[in-house]
């Protein structure tokens, strides 16, 4: 019987199937749950390793041990791993290299849309797209036996819409032999040393091999050209496959399941055989530049938008507006929904341990904040504001001395650098060593929650258990003084003035202060206490608004000496973490056991 | 045959995404090929949150095309008036009386909908509307939390699958110690649903 599954979960069964042994990877949205569905296969190693180049190493690692390995990454994550992965198509390995990369067109929870369809031919590696479900699961045997055929690493790009839908899939069984201890090691260093001297012979095999892997996408099964009505030939993949097979239900097909290097001949085959060649594809024009290239014209990005998802309905449009279909198959638009609603866009939760430092940040003035990514950046929105800047993980401390050499300070602005307890393991620390070791002069935080609390809480070195059970934690204060920090603050997320004492005492000082904001998200504790409560005497002040509480609402009860309207707290909602009651000026906050 | 669309929207912690799960899982024992896709908000809580669920024949996109949802079922209601531009002429509408405040709301920076509002721009676009007490309900068998079960319930009985068929994927899909409980709750929106 087929099993309904998420490509996620489908990806992590097609490791299972297909004999992986090793999985790594670092979180990152829509990736993480490959790794965490893997974790139910006792067969296979898996870690949430510091970082994706970190991550990527292991996995080439145990690939030249001579068993079978993936890695996992987010979208932007791909930069981070680049300068592992791009050796090792040099080298090869001793058994099968997955990159597997989740891309995120329309850029639901990135930082950029980039498409990384750029980096098979950039590193020089195949790459296989899977669809949906079942494709998902298949293709990772697929990537599996290639990559040991060709001795080169298979990029695997997902997305969004395949990584978090769920379509039937066809189980398979696990066919290998866990027992088996890996061949011994033989030193080979015209392999696996990458010195210029090594390298440069190895040089024009890498543009054979790619050569030879075009004859390979012509005949591998998940290239196929699906004839139909002979007017127009359509090549698409991944899940934009099935977004323009709606629309055109009887049109030919050039569906790819490979596309990298791409099917010459196939490519070929379908314009012969039609009067038009379109090709549909999310973000870059990757195979429409190189059909062009091959001589042969196509319609492409002159209809279809370069940025955003190319769904049903943008697909739809786009034809209808370039007279390909009838503006009658367009769905009816109408606009239905009132104007100005409000939207509900994320806020820190109840409880969260973040919002202690940005009610203290807001207040401050002159003071250039320099952030980072994880759900502390959304102190960045309504009511704090308080973030200058948010880029890439590390770059909030990166680019704090970055404000420092550009002479800002002389402004009489201060500098504020502020990364998460495991984007300061990702990337922060080497540019800590870099602050300590130019004499750096800015205040620098890390916000401690003891978790990765954005992608879905996973745990990081500075927690005490690993992906697969109980690891060795690292103490951050203990790694920020050996590196030479000399002033180093703590301070308790849940005492609103232990905070606030932190961050004036770290500006003050002169020289590099390092502050630690320690506090679990709530999520990891789940530590609900007694919720609190407005008394009579609140006076509609507003203060506690200024904590973004989705616990805290302004009631219908009006003040009748100031005339607003009185704070109310959610019984349900509020997990008792005492910070509104701390800021209330006049302590009319008080918990439920007490009142 | 036509595919059936579902579009199911909320917030987080309503229960929608288990609620999508089970009509995915109900439509593949009725004998449909089904695609199901979450979109979940950025936050872990008070998001706003969006399921597609498909039953064709060969159903292609995960994703309800624009302006093609023959069901939408909303847990809240402001959530239920930002997706009626997707919805069919055709279509039916089932809306739990639910409002949860988003933060810009709460703390005074919007205005919620009236309930004029509400009514007018869900009148205009379907003709088929359900307005359920789905929190009433569920607390009436005792937990307010199974409110998803509930409209489930509901949804069920606009379909000619047996009941049977969906209490045994509910089964499937609940903790043990929970079975009577969502039993019960996907009963009771189902029975609501009788002379309406
Ligand atoms: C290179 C890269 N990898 C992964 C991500 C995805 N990502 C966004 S935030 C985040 C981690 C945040 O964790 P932490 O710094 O502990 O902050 P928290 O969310 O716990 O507050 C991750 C992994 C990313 N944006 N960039």
């Amino acid at each position: 019987m087929k099993k309904l599954m998420t490509g996620n979960e489908a990806l992590a069964r097609g490791a299972y199937e297909a004999g992986v042994k090793a999985a790594t990877g670092y979180p990152g949205t829509p990736s993480s749950e490959i790794l965490e569905n893997i974790v139910q296969y006792k067969e296979i190693y898996a870690e949430w390793s510091t970082n994706e180049k970190t991550a990527t190493e292991a996995a080439i690692g145990a690939a030249y041990a001579g068993r079978r390995a993936i890695t996992t990454m987010k979208q932007v994550g791909m930069n981070v791993a680049a300068d592992a992965f791009f050796f090792a198509v040099y080298t090869g390995m001793r058994a099968g290299l997955m990159i597997i990369v989740a891309d995120d067109p329309g850029m639901f929870s990135s930082q950029n849309e980039q498409d990384n369809r750029h980096y098979a031919p950039f590193a020089k590696m195949p790459m296989l797209e899977p669809a949906d479900s079942q494709e998902a699961k298949d293709f990772v045997k697929i990537a599996m036996e290639m990559s040991e055929e060709w001795d080169v690493p298979v990029l695997y790009r997902t997305c969004m819409r395949v990584a978090h839908s769920a379509s039937p899939v066809e189980l398979g069984e696990r066919n290998w032999d866990d027992e088996k201890i890996p061949e011994k090691w033989v030193r080979n260093q015209e392999k696996y040393v990458c010195s210029a001297m090594f390298a440069q012979k190895k040089r024009p095999m890498i543009e054979e091999r790619l050569i030879k892997l075009v004859e390979t996408s012509n005949k591998i099964a998940i290239n196929r050209l699906e004839w139909g009505d002979r007017k127009l030939g359509i090549i698409a993949s991944g899940p934009v496959y099935h977004y323009a097979r709606e629309i055109f239900p009887d049109a030919t097909f050039l569906k790819l399941g490979m596309t990298y290097p791409l099917p010459e001949g196939l490519i070929r085959e379908l314009a012969a055989g039609v009067e038009k060649v379109m090709v549909i594809e999310e973000l870059d024009p990757f195979i429409e530049q190189q059909v062009k290239a091959m001589g042969i014209d196509c319609i492409g990005k002159d209809i279809f938008p370069r940025y955003g998802e190319l769904l049903t309905g943008d697909i739809e449009k786009a034809c209808a507006k370039a007279g390909i279909i009838p503006w009658e198959k367009v769905a009816e638009q109408r606009a239905l929904t009132p104007q100005g609603l409000p939207g509900r866009s994320p806020v820190l939760c109840p409880g969260c341990p973040h919002r202690s430092t940005f009610f203290n940040l807001a207040k401050i003035k002159d003071l250039i904040i320099v952030s980072d990514i994880g759900c502390y950046n959304l102190g960045a929105l309504a009511p704090f504001h308080a973030t200058d800047f948010m880029g890439s993980m590390g770059a909030g401390f990166g680019v704090a001395h970055g404000f420092e050499i550009g002479g800002i300070e002389k402004t009489g602005q201060k500098i504020i650098g502020i990364v998460g307890d495991s984007t300061f393991f990702h990337n922060g620390v080497t540019p800590l060593l870099n602050m300590v070791h130019n004499g750096s002069n800015v205040t620098l935080m890390v916000l401690d929650n003891s978790t990765t609390a954005m992608t879905g809480h996973q745990d990081h070195p500075g927690t005490e258990n690993t992906l697969e059970g109980k690891g060795k934690r690292v103490d951050i204060e203990k790694l920020v003084r050996a590196i030479g920090v000399e002033h180093v603050l703590k301070a308790n997320a849940f005492d609103v003035k232990s905070v606030d004492a932190a961050i004036k005492e770290g500006l003050n000082h002169e020289g590099l202060s390092f502050i630690i904001v320690e506090g679990p998200c709530f999520f990891v504790g789940k530590n609900t206490k007694p919720a609190f409560t407005v008394t009579q005497d609140c006076n509609g002040c507003g203060t506690c608004f200024k904590l973004g509480c989705s616990a805290i609402a302004r009631s219908e009860i009006v003040d009748e000496k100031t005339g607003r309207k009185k704070s109310s707290i959610d019984p349900v909602l509020c997990v008792g973490c005492t910070i509104c009651a701390q800021v209330c000026p006049r302590k009319a906050i008080v918990s439920t056991q007490a009142a | 045959m036509e595919t059936i669309n579902f579009l199911i929207t909320g917030v987080g912690g309503q229960g929608t995404v288990l609620a999508s799960e089970i009509m995915a899982a109900v439509g593949l024992a009725a004998g449909y090929d089904v695609k199901k896709s979450d979109l979940l908000g950025l936050s872990v809580r008070g998001g706003a949150v969006l399921g597609h669920v498909r039953w064709g024949e060969t159903v292609y996109s995960p994703i309800v095309p624009e302006g093609r949802v023959d069901y939408l079922v909303a847990f809240e209601q402001l959530e239920a008036l930002r997706h009626l531009g997707q919805v069919k002429s055709s279509g039916t509408i089932l809306v739990n009386q639910q409002k949860i405040y988003p933060v810009l709301v709460s703390s005074g920076l919007a205005e919620y909908p009236s309930d004029e509002v509400i009514e007018t721009s869900l009148n205009r676009t379907a003709k088929a509307i359900y307005k359920i007490p789905a929190v009433d309900l569920a607390l009436g068998i005792g937990n307010s939390k199974v409110l998803n079960i509930v409209l489930l319930g509901a949804l069920s009985s606009l379909f000619d699958i047996e009941a049977a068929v969906w209490e045994k994927v509910l089964e499937e899909r609940v903790p043990k110690k929970f079975t009577e409980l969502n039993i019960q709750a996907f009963r009771e929106g189902r029975n609501w649903m009788k002379g309406k």
